[in-house]
């Protein structure tokens, strides 16, 4: 009964029920999860919190899902280039411009923790982080993991110890910085929002402007060179959203979970969907949704860091994603195999049927008449097992292809014996067209025809009559260009 | 300049140098697998599994801690293993997504139990040098750190799993379908090579803290790998490169913080920076992938006049 509900959520034209469906299911579980949560101690009424009414909660909640929504969206390309630990690299590469940001600041006498500055430092480190990593791919025989893990190790190592030699710094207060390492978003105040709401801005507006030239590099960078587009430049813009898009979240979530941000909702949209637009639109409500209920769930459990539950969401919709998304999560996919399998079954049992029925023919000019055909032939013919051949026939009658008949043979029904010419006449078809189009022997066809033919449409096959009218097919079913083999098994 | 060089700066090297050597030999295999990133990953990932083994046992027995950690190790190997092969994802994302999540697990379980006890996520990281170079154990005459013991053991387990498994990770490094049809399990060697990273990682971050893991694990293996093609040569190179680091990284932070005015910084950052320096010079200088060798190269080959063309002559 599953194999049919899936089918329905594979089904193109059914997909729209189904979403809801599946949101319906989330929201009655996530309901039930809120009302039975046994440990945490619930502070405050959550339709206030969801519906952004209670203050301290609702710059943060803002926050977080303007960039789970930003880097999802940046994120969908990184993960098509293949590059989504560059984030990782990225924000570790992040961690001395902090530190020497800070230095800089106060040993000219201000405010060390004025977080533009601090930024600013970030990104420089961050930048320089990047190119080295692209320096060492270019010009050594490293590969692109070796040349990441050296820029993260080495410029984290150096955050480490510029942030210790700052801790140590006589009259001036150090403390809080290490928030950038996991984040400090229940302390967001306004004008960290309006940071985060520009760079949201610039980084949507930049993505949106750059969509065809970033698909074109995502895709096919050779090409993309060979047609004169500079992919180099664009691989360092993509960059540098990046960048702002790790620097603005270090303050919020911190920089090893920023890295979760840029990765998750990509790779869980990419199982929805084999559409670029779809892909990214999906991947922004999916950072989106993880940073509105992570944030809204961490205020509401006391000691519970925002980070860490919007990343535990966001994991949670990337597994529920891995297993029922409908382009390439397990289960559809699993459906789909199993349905394709069932499918080839059928159309070899009915084949072999006709096969059958044809050799009881006396002229081969005379339509060919419907028997009954004994198991015992049918299973010598394609040299299936017993049990084999019991699963193939029950599906056979589940589909109403095989009449009732005396027990140990077997009769196809008026759908099944039509189905049955069918499904024939497109394997001589295809066999023909092998012959003659691509130079294969007759006695070797019925094999190369089996990989193709149980997928051939419609339209394929007007073509196929197309192609083959010269020839004469004076039947219905065009008579098998090679002998059937009768001793076959 | 003045060095104040004592016993307890030997310490932190000899620790410094032993850690270097025990995640630098295995690195070398996770650099030619291409799995450089997993340190990084594993590092960050085994949060939980040391956070566990405090809850349920609440104690800071050592062995306890590297049993959660390995444990959280292969999870990681395992979680990223799955889910790159049946959800088809980029082995990198899916390396990323595990990762994430365990530390995220792990920060929440460490906050829920840091009412009760102090296990500082910042430790993890920077580590406390400080305070294991003080805690001995008395040893005949000796005095020697707890910290030397534990990590010296694991640097001999590791260079007896290289020793000992030589062939197998080798031939599961460079063609793992090879290693397969001679009868090496090489999905079993890939689980002990993420096993030994993991442990290695807890040796060493009570004492030197994850960040010289990380760095450790690759800079090493990678300047070693600029130097030479020979897999046993580059071994013991990157084992003394990473020995050179803990060294010089030692000396760079007392000497270079008061240079502009500051006091000594952690050694544990500056080992990784001195690594970073060393692989820069290789990057550089290496005799047969340098740079300047190859600007030189294509120097000469510009200087070279072009062979004579019919009509033309020279």
């Amino acid at each position: 009964m599953w194999q049919t509900g899936y089918a329905m959520l594979v089904d193109r034209r059914k997909r729209g029920l189904a979403v809801l469906m599946v949101l319906v299911i989330l929201t009655l579980a996530g309901g039930a999860a809120e009302a039975a949560w046994p440990v945490a101690e619930v502070k405050g009424d959550v339709w206030k919190l969801v519906t952004l009414q209670s203050y301290n909660s609702r710059l943060v909640i803002l926050s977080t899902t303007l960039l789970g929504a930003t880097s999802g969206l940046i994120g969908v390309f990184l993960l098509l280039r293949k590059r989504s630990l560059m984030g990782d690299a990225l924000s570790h590469a992040t961690y001395p411009g902090i530190g020497l940001a800070f230095l800089l600041m106060t040993s000219l006498g201000g405010e060390g923790k004025w977080l533009p500055g601090l930024l600013l430092g970030a990104s420089v480190s961050g930048v320089l982080g990047v190119v080295i990593v692209s320096a060492i791919r270019r010009t050594t025989p490293l590969k692109d993991d070796a040349a990441m893990g050296i820029v993260l190790g080495v410029f984290f190592g150096a955050g480490a110890a510029i942030m210790k030699m700052v801790s140590n710094l006589p009259g001036a207060d150090a403390a809080g910085l290490d928030g950038f390492v996991y984040g400090t978003a229940a302390s967001l105040i306004f004008s960290d929002f309006l940071l985060i709401l520009v760079v949201a801005g610039v980084v949507c507006g930049a993505a949106i402007l750059l969509l065809k030239e970033f698909t074109l590099v995502c895709f096919d960078e050779a090409f993309a060179t060979s047609q004169g587009w500079p992919a180099l430049r664009l691989d360092l813009t993509m960059l540098a959203l990046v960048t702002a898009v790790t620097v603005v979240g270090l303050q919020a979530v911190g920089l090893v979970l920023i890295i979760a941000f840029l990765i998750i909702p990509a790779a869980a949209a990419r199982f929805w969907t084999h559409k670029l637009h779809v892909m990214l639109l999906l991947s922004v409500m999916i950072g989106g949704f993880s940073g509105w209920v992570g944030s809204g769930l961490s205020s509401l459990l006391l000691d519970f860091p925002t980070g860490a539950v919007i990343v535990l969401v966001a994991a949670a919709i990337f597994l529920i994603s891995m297993v029922f998304g409908f382009a390439r999560g397990i289960l559809p996919r699993a459906v789909r195999h199993a349905l394709l399998r069932r499918k080839v079954g059928r159309q070899h049992l009915l084949r072999a049927i006709y096969e059958l029925l044809e050799r009881h023919q006396l002229d081969a000019a005379e339509p060919v008449s419907n028997l009954a055909i004994d198991f015992e032939s049918l299973a010598v013919h394609r040299s299936w097992s017993p049990a084999e051949l019991q699963s193939l026939l029950r599906t056979a009658r589940g589909e109403d292809h095989l009449e009732d008949e005396v027990p140990g043979r077997v009769r196809l029904s008026e759908s099944g014996f039509g189905e049955a010419s069918r499904v024939t006449r497109n394997h001589r078809l295809w066999e023909l067209y092998l012959i003659r189009y691509a130079d294969i022997a007759p006695s070797h066809v019925d094999r190369d025809a089996d990989l193709v033919e149980h997928v051939l449409d419609a339209d394929i096959v007007r073509q196929l009559e197309l192609e083959l009218k010269g020839r004469p097919v004076r039947m219905f079913v065009p008579p098998s260009p090679h002998l059937i083999d009768q001793s076959a098994g | 300049m003045e060095f104040n060089w004592d016993s307890l700066d030997t310490w932190t090297v000899v620790i410094g140098g032993l850690s270097a050597v025990a995640a630098a030999m295995p690195g070398c295999f996770l650099v030619l697998r291409r799995m450089s990133m997993m340190g990084d990953a594993i590092s960050h990932a085994i949060l939980p599994g040391i956070a566990m083994a405090f809850l349920l046992t609440h104690t800071r027995i050592t062995a306890i801690m590297f049993i959660g950690a390995a444990c959280a190790g292969l999870l990681t190997a395992a979680f990223t293993q799955c889910i790159s092969k049946y959800g088809k994802v980029d082995r990198g994302a899916a390396m990323g997504i595990v990762f994430t999540t365990l530390f995220a697990i792990g920060l929440i379980l460490i906050r829920q139990s840091a009412k009760h006890v102090e296990l500082d996520p910042g430790c993890v990281l920077y580590g406390s040098l400080e305070y294991s170079v003080i805690d001995v154990v008395q040893i005949g005459a000796l005095e020697v750190p707890r910290a030397v013991i534990s990590i010296g053991s694991v640097m001999c387990i590791n260079v007896l799993f290289i020793v000992l498994l030589y062939k197998e990770l080798a031939a599961s490094s460079f063609d793992p379908s090879l290693a397969n049809t001679l009868g090496f399990n090489s999905g079993l060697i890939h689980y002990l090579l993420m096993m030994v990273v993991a442990v290695t990682t807890v040796a060493a971050f009570e004492s030197l803290g994850s960040i010289i893991v990380i760095a450790m694990l690759i800079v090493p293996p990678a300047t070693a790998f600029l130097l030479t093609k020979n897999l046993a040569h580059m071994l013991v190179l990157s084992a003394v490169v990473g020995l050179l680091s803990a060294f010089l990284g030692h000396l760079g932070a007392m000497a270079i913080p008061p240079v502009f005015g500051l006091e000594a910084t952690v050694s544990s950052g500056m080992m990784a920076v001195a690594a970073g320096a060393l692989f820069f010079s290789a990057w550089l200088f290496s005799p047969s992938q340098g740079l300047f060798l190859r600007l030189g190269e294509r120097r000469e080959h510009a200087g070279r006049p072009l062979p004579p063309t019919a009509g033309e002559g020279s």
